[in-house]
């Protein structure tokens, strides 16, 4: 049984789930517009923006755990 | 519910027992003409016949026709036509080996039925925190879906029967997330997909008759890929193959480019005892496999059942989500 992989994959888990937690309470409901008439595009893409930022900060998140366990993996 | 399960039961029959009893004969007519590969993984020359896809988009179609004749929905209808480009193309690939940036452009058009006929709904569902409406991200993460599912089940077929065993196992969680959440019709859909592998991988476990090749893996995935989209179970389906989504991760972490599996260094090597261990190649990408046998050389049949485990472990991780999904806080 390889637990720092079971351990990963938790992770992983945890993440979409907390990720998805941020796209349904923050950025789902974000407008840009205001009282102004901005284009529904163009608020659509500041959101967009948003989640490959968070999605971008998930990978570097996993980045940091993947190099920790296989550093752990190979001391073992 | 109950007009369901005689059509269920018929098109589960049909996927199963149209690859249990067609692959034997794809193995034999492969074998006839030669169309072989050598098996890498055994001491003594091993041919394999390579691609079996052709009984894996069989029983998959025709199945889904058979329910198709009984609920002419458009959600079928999408996921019949987009495993059926995806065969193509992972029959081109297989015929000719194409470049890296091929499978992911081609697959994305394959994705074009799913958008044109309409078979997705915008609102991205999360457990415990309830549903997003991202209309224009949403149509991107369709024609993203099939070629990352289609190319994350090529990337786990690297040993004999992981792929169809993998694929199984996330399908049949995938199939009772479906059921969990009512969505009958897209479960009966995703149970034909689990009975087709399950029936292939009696030929592809170890030691494999067959190989399903690109036009086998591609087609698993990519009908995997519609069945989340048309299900609105993405967030789930992705949960259940995690462990192959670590696979192209840690792949394309370490590779930094999109390449074409066969063009890349072997991460691992051989023992006296044919056990697999990793390689001391500087430049050979990190991959599942590599870090299972990081710690100790493992055997083909120990590697693949280790997958099976973390594959059994995200179906039910995807499982218990299924359940969060009936409770928003």
């Amino acid at each position: 049984m390889s637990i720092p992989i079971f351990s990963f994959i938790f992770v992983m888990w945890v993440l979409i789930i907390i990720g998805g937690g941020l796209m349904v309470v923050f950025v789902g409901p974000l407008s840009f517009s205001g009282d102004t008439n901005l284009d529904p595009l163009i608020n659509s893409g500041a959101k967009v923006l948003i989640a490959m930022i968070l999605i971008f900060i998930w990978i570097i998140a996993l980045l940091k755990i993947k190099n920790w366990i296989f550093r752990k993996i190979t001391n073992q | 519910m109950e007009q369901l399960i005689i059509p269920a039961i018929i098109a589960i029959t049909i996927a199963f027992f149209s690859v249990y009893g067609l692959t034997p004969f794809v193995i034999r007519a492969l074998e006839k003409r030669n169309i072989t590969v050598v098996d890498a993984n055994k001491k003594e020359k091993t041919m394999v016949a390579r691609p079996g896809g052709l009984s894996i988009i069989v029983g998959i179609e025709s199945s889904l026709i058979i329910l198709y004749i009984f609920f002419p929905i458009s959600e079928i209808l999408a996921v019949i036509l987009t495993t059926f480009f995806a065969f193509i193309v992972g029959l081109i690939d297989d015929k000719k080996t194409m470049g890296g940036w091929f499978k992911p452009l081609a697959l994305a058009f394959c994705a074009a039925p799913i958008l044109l006929l309409g078979a997705y709904d915008s609102n991205l569902a999360f457990p415990l925190f309830g549903t997003v409406q991202i209309p224009l991200l949403y149509m991107a993460l369709v024609v993203f879906m099939i070629p990352i599912m289609g190319n994350t089940i090529n990337s786990i077929d690297v040993l004999n029967g992981v792929a169809s065993g993998f694929i199984t196992i996330a399908t049949f969680a995938l199939s009772i997330c479906l059921f969990i959440l009512q969505n009958y019709e897209v479960g009966i859909i995703s149970l034909c997909l689990a009975f087709s592998s399950l029936a292939f991988y009696k030929y592809h476990k170890f030691p494999s008759k067959v190989f399903p090749g690109d036009s086998g893996a591609i087609t698993f995935g990519a009908a995997y890929g519609g069945i989340a989209i048309i299900g609105g179970v993405e967030v789930i389906a992705a949960i259940a193959i995690l462990p192959a989504i670590i696979n192209s991760f840690l792949f394309l972490s370490s590779v930094k480019k999109i390449v074409e599996h066969r063009e890349i260094k072997n991460p691992t090597s051989h023992t006296n005892d044919w056990k697999l261990q990793t390689t001391s190649e500087n430049h050979a990408p990190i991959t599942l496999v590599r870090l299972l046998i990081a710690k100790k050389p493992l055997s083909e049949k120990q590697i693949g059942y280790e997958i099976f485990k973390l594959a059994l472990f995200s179906g039910i991780l995807a499982i218990v989500t299924a359940f969060m999904m009936g409770v928003t806080i």
